[in-house]
């Protein structure tokens, strides 16, 4: 079912949370809200599943305005953060009870539920451990409870809060591909929330980036990566370096001299530089570019990262360089960005 | 590393050495056997001093009995009561932000730090015949004070605060992740409770009702305030112990006494067994 969330503010005690948001999500779609800590994603998160009450705006669930909604009324699926697994429940229980808790003839009988909550272990994997009580499961087994759980009651969307941010980084690993799989298996309209951003680019179809409350970008991972909308974003998403600079008749210039970069189109006036470390050239000799001194580099897998403190105001920009360059510390590096963006 | 500290005979930090540790230790147990021991012995020695069948003639006495009595009714009504007043406000205040939810937690404790004897007085002062109330509640004929309803408001007042106060840091640290899927899951508010608040917070539950009962059942200061000693009629078991002795019927006074005291006991022994036998489920119940 598609999602549209239209203007939505939301106010925590005069404070806002966050302002005018409006995101349309795509019937079937697997969407990440990304975003540093108090950005508003899992209050836009809460506000689609009606945990929270906006304060102005309007979320539809298809064309059916869902903000009067109560939660139960909502039909959504929600993996909480820490599962919130019923303790006292075996597993199964756990995954039958929001058919159970159905009234008159919108519950199942119980041999229906029984099979349907054995089939959605199934599908998480969890085949064998349906007697088993949380406290005996693993951190992702009980993850996979509480997604066979909140799945149990058909939802019209699916809502995980951080789903993986409990558990260690080779499991999180794991549980990211099988998430994918369980998705464009069941085809389930699926919204997450992470600070991970990796996971986001890797995961989502389309990633929205959040800020202080705020939509910065919506995009899919290229999108996001390649053409960033805002400064936050180029900053927020991989590694990235700014500079101040100034136009001067379609050049860009930093401190004294052009850096060779034409910036044709964009009006005189000062701006700010984003470029990412490895889209730079190295240059022998310069004619208009960057240069400075190494003052520190390390190794990163294939390639060197190397800081050079550049210009009189010593601004220290980082990029990679091959492996094969050598050892450069103290050398003196000329270069210059191959794709950047200006921010005004 | 454990093992070979053990053979070296190496300290941890806050290990005491062996001689302060049995002076501790031994200080702590003649303090208890002085405060603790001798006088439950005391009483049970002196309550069976004359023999058995005196001891169970006097609790046999008509006026015993019906004190007897009173207490169970007293108790049988205060405790539901709390039980209910605790898991509401324990809720009211673990899962929900309110203007003057500090002043509600204070008030919840007003009745520890008030004397028993105020807390009595209170009542006598609200609905006695020169009061406000006095005059209504007569000309209705409803009798509160030296009659039940004064007893098991009194009671209630008191112990008001033991069901709440280990319920409320038990599901302040539970939170409310456990409601909220409850409800994403489409159960009722009513459901919810049932199914996950209640289970969640049993153990704590019933810590906190042993607790009330025993004091409910225990409590003299301010049930003698709104009591009235009638005999026969108005006097609980606590009230019973005072005017036997008063009276230098020891071996009644102190057969009352016993029951109290074993009451005490078999509360101990069942928080005890509780806390042995549910230890994991309590502690899993505060942590997860």
């Amino acid at each position: 079912m598609e999602v549209r969330v239209k203007n939505i503010v939301k106010e925590f005690a005069r404070f806002p949370a966050l302002e005018n948001v409006s995101l349309d999500i795509r019937s079937g779609e697997l969407i990440a809200l990304l975003g540093p800590s108090g950005s508003g994603k899992t209050t836009l998160l809460r506000l689609i599943a009606g945990l929270e009450t906006p304060t102005t705006g309007q979320i539809f669930f298809g064309d059916e305005d869902a903000s009067q909604k109560t939660v139960q009324q909502r039909n959504i699926g929600f993996v909480f953060q820490h599962y919130a697994l019923f303790r006292h429940m075996t597993v199964l229980e756990n995954v039958s009870f929001g058919l159970k808790v159905r009234s008159g003839d919108r519950r199942p009988p119980a041999d229906e539920i029984r099979r349907r909550a054995l089939e959605l272990l199934d599908l998480v994997q969890l085949s064998g451990l349906e007697t088993r009580y949380p406290a005996q499961l693993s951190g992702g087994q009980r993850q996979r409870v509480a997604l066979a759980r909140a799945m149990a009651v058909e939802p019209n969307v699916l809502l995980l809060d951080e789903p993986f941010g409990a558990l260690d980084a080779q499991v999180r690993r794991e549980l990211r591909k099988w998430l994918r799989d369980i998705h464009d298996h069941t085809g389930h309209t699926t919204v997450f929330v992470t600070h991970d951003q990796e996971e986001a680019l890797e995961l989502a179809d389309r990633v929205v980036v959040m800020s202080k409350g705020k939509i910065e970008q919506v995009g899919t991972a290229d999108e996001i990566y390649d053409t960033p909308a805002s400064p936050f974003v180029y900053g927020f998403i991989g590694e990235s370096n700014v500079l101040p600079v100034r136009i001067e008749g379609g050049e860009i210039w930093f401190e004294d001299r052009p850096i060779g970069v034409k910036a044709e189109g964009h009006a005189d006036g000062d701006g700010r530089l984003y470029f990412r470390p490895h889209d730079i050239e190295m240059l022998e000799g310069c004619g208009g570019c960057l240069a400075g001194i190494v003052t520190a580099s390390r190794r990163v897998a294939g390639t060197r990262h190397v800081e050079v403190s550049t210009g009189a105001s010593n601004a220290s920009v980082e990029i990679e360089l091959p492996i094969d360059r050598g050892n450069v510390d103290g050398s003196r590096l000329a270069f210059r960005p191959k794709k950047w963006t200006l921010f005004r | 590393m454990a093992r070979d500290a053990d053979s070296l005979n190496v300290q941890s930090a806050t290990t005491e050495s062996p001689l302060a540790r049995r002076a501790l230790i031994g200080l702590t147990l003649v303090f208890l056997l002085l405060v603790l021991v001798l006088p439950l012995i005391a009483v049970f020695t002196e309550a069976l001093r004359k023999g058995v069948p005196a001891f169970f003639e006097a609790l046999g006495d008509a006026e015993t009995f019906s004190a007897i009595r009173l207490t169970l009714i007293v108790a049988g009504i205060a405790v539901p009561l709390n039980l209910v007043f605790g898991i509401a406000a324990s809720w009211a205040i673990a899962k929900f932000e309110f203007k003057g939810k500090a002043f509600l937690t204070t008030l919840i404790d007003l009745p520890f730090s008030v004397s028993p004897v105020i807390s009595g007085l209170v009542f006598v002062l609200l609905f006695g015949s020169h009061s406000v109330l006095g005059p209504i509640l007569k000309s209705y004929n409803i009798q509160i004070l030296f009659a039940v309803p004064g007893l098991v408001l009194a009671t209630v007042f008191v112990t008001f605060p033991f069901v709440a106060r280990e319920l409320i840091p038990l599901m302040q640290e539970q939170g409310t992740a456990d409601e909220e899927a409850a409800l994403s899951l489409g159960a009722s508010g009513w459901q919810t409770f049932l199914y996950v608040t209640l289970p969640n917070i049993k153990w704590g539950l019933l810590y906190g009702v042993l607790l009330c009962n025993a004091r409910a059942m225990g409590e003299f200061g301010a049930v003698s305030v709104v009591s009235g000693h009638i005999r026969g009629m108005t006097n609980t078991m606590p009230l019973q112990v005072e005017i036997l002795y008063n009276e230098y019927n020891f071996v009644a006074a102190f057969a009352v006494a016993t029951l109290l005291a074993l009451l005490a006991l078999v509360t101990l022994v069942l928080k005890t067994l509780l806390e042995l036998r549910f230890s994991d489920a309590i502690s899993s119940g505060r942590r997860h």
